[in-house]
């Protein structure tokens, strides 16, 4: 019983803080005043925003262990790059779908030309296109390779598109980050709200680590059974 | 040292461009035929937003054709034989700017050609200038990278285009917005943020070419 606490303590919170942002995030009253146009749709918040950090903590994975490939050649390092990128791409195409359901609600249509969305969707691009080119190369050192050069690259000019340049437009509709009148970060939100977000947020990432972790697993078995 | 390497590889690239002439007078061609279809498909512009999307669309894929050849005009085997001979670093930097000079006069005659044909728009021409040089280098540098990254798989063309168009959309979308400023107002103020990020931009691509090219290179 220690060992599977000790091992697994942090799936099982996890599933935890995911039942309790689920039923906490549905339940509880909305009550949030400059964001009337949003109205019951906040509710959204626990979860469109978590796909978002998931999709980040990702990417962030798959750059770190880009990088390390680069340093070692170890062919370990790229599987879980491209895990991770893997995941990434999943968190980021549930974060557009979750929000085109909000902006259906809040703005009236599912897509509206917002820099902000508008990065998230050339963002997934970069990434689509990561897996295009590892599909592209047959030799598998050179694709770990090729494709680690590409992911290094990629992620720098991914920052600027989805982080830095929505703030510097200045013109966004969408809340989130700076950069615009009608922003809200996680503090301005009322106590009974934030005591749903952060384990919420938590919850999610947690959730994203463990996907990758099994996704890297059954990589490795694949690859030792390819190897025997 | 760097330097001298440096200077040999570009007096290497003009001389290939040079000898094999056709190469360069296919992109003119593909330039002035892509503004000229789109002056044949437009009546007239009057709209500075239609303008200057055109002008940076046009300039976008005349940019990819331009440079993806970089790594696979020549064969392996010379790029083995300047492995030997010089620096990874001085070969991405030359092939840099050299793309980087074609850019320029590419993106000079893009202008010519669209004034001639689509009629001038610019109020600001300086300020158009300025960003046709920092999108020269831009695209230059980023394009370079692609493009060796590209060599190395099969599939080259597309995968340059998939590869390169929403990467440089960051880049890209900062130029519009200043050469639209340009195109609307003669005054520079609200542009300097834009150009420093620009430079930025520019500044931090070479930078990372310059440390992830070798690994790129040695095969």
């Amino acid at each position: 019983m220690g060992t599977v606490i000790r091992n697994y303590w942090w799936k099982i919170l996890a599933g935890i803080l995911l039942l309790y942002a689920v039923v906490g995030g549905f339940i509880i009253k909305i009550s949030f005043e400059g964001m009337e146009v949003a109205a019951e749709s906040m509710r959204n918040l626990f979860y469109h925003v978590g796909m978002w950090f998931g999709m980040l903590t990702m990417l962030i994975t798959g750059f770190v262990y880009s990088l390390r490939y680069l340093r070692k050649f170890d062919e370990l390092e790229d599987i879980k790059a491209v895990e991770a990128v893997n995941v990434g791409l999943m968190f980021g195409f549930l974060g557009i779908f979750t929000g085109m359901i909000w902006a259906n609600f809040t703005w009236g249509s599912p897509w509206v030309k917002d820099p902000k969305l508008n990065g998230a969707a050339v963002g997934l691009l970069i990434y689509l296109a990561y897996a295009i080119l590892r599909g592209s190369i047959d030799d598998t050192h050179k694709r770990a390779k090729v494709a680690a050069i590409y992911n290094v690259f990629a992620f720098f000019l991914w920052i600027v598109l989805v982080i830095i340049l929505p703030r510097l437009a200045g013109e966004s509709i969408h809340p989130a980050g700076g950069g615009n009148a009608n922003t809200i970060m996680p503090m301005h939100l009322p106590p009974s709200m934030r005591l749903i977000f952060y384990p919420a947020m938590l919850g999610w990432i947690l959730l994203g680590v463990w996907i990758y972790k099994l996704r890297v697993r059954l990589r490795r078995i694949k690859l030792t059974i390819d190897n025997k | 040292m760097l330097g001298n390497e440096i200077r040999h590889l570009i007096g290497k690239e003009i001389r290939l461009e040079l000898k094999q002439k056709y190469v360069l007078n296919g992109i003119l061609l593909y330039l002035v035929s892509t503004i000229f279809v789109t002056y044949l498909a437009f009546d007239r512009i009057i709209e500075p937003d239609t303008w200057n999307s055109l002008f940076w669309i046009i300039l976008l894929f005349v940019a990819v054709n331009g440079i993806s050849k970089s790594f696979i005009q020549e064969s392996p085997a010379r790029h083995l034989y300047y492995y030997t001979i010089a620096s990874p670093q001085a070969v991405l930097l030359s092939k840099v700017i050299y793309n980087l000079l074609l850019m320029t006069i590419l993106s000079v005659l893009s202008f010519v050609f669209f004034l001639l044909l689509m009629g001038n728009l610019v109020v600001n021409i300086p300020l158009f200038l300025t960003t046709l040089v920092l999108g020269s280098l831009g695209l230059a540098s980023i394009l370079t990278m692609v493009a060796a990254i590209a060599s190395r798989a099969s599939n080259n063309f597309s995968l340059m285009a998939i590869l390169s168009f929403p990467i440089v959309l960051p880049l890209l979308g900062t130029l519009m917005k200043v050469s639209k400023s340009a195109l609307s107002a003669a005054q520079w103020s609200g542009n300097y943020g834009f150009i420093i990020i620009l430079l930025t931009i520019n500044v931090a691509v070479i930078i990372l070419a310059y440390l992830l090219f070798p690994y790129l290179w040695r095969d």
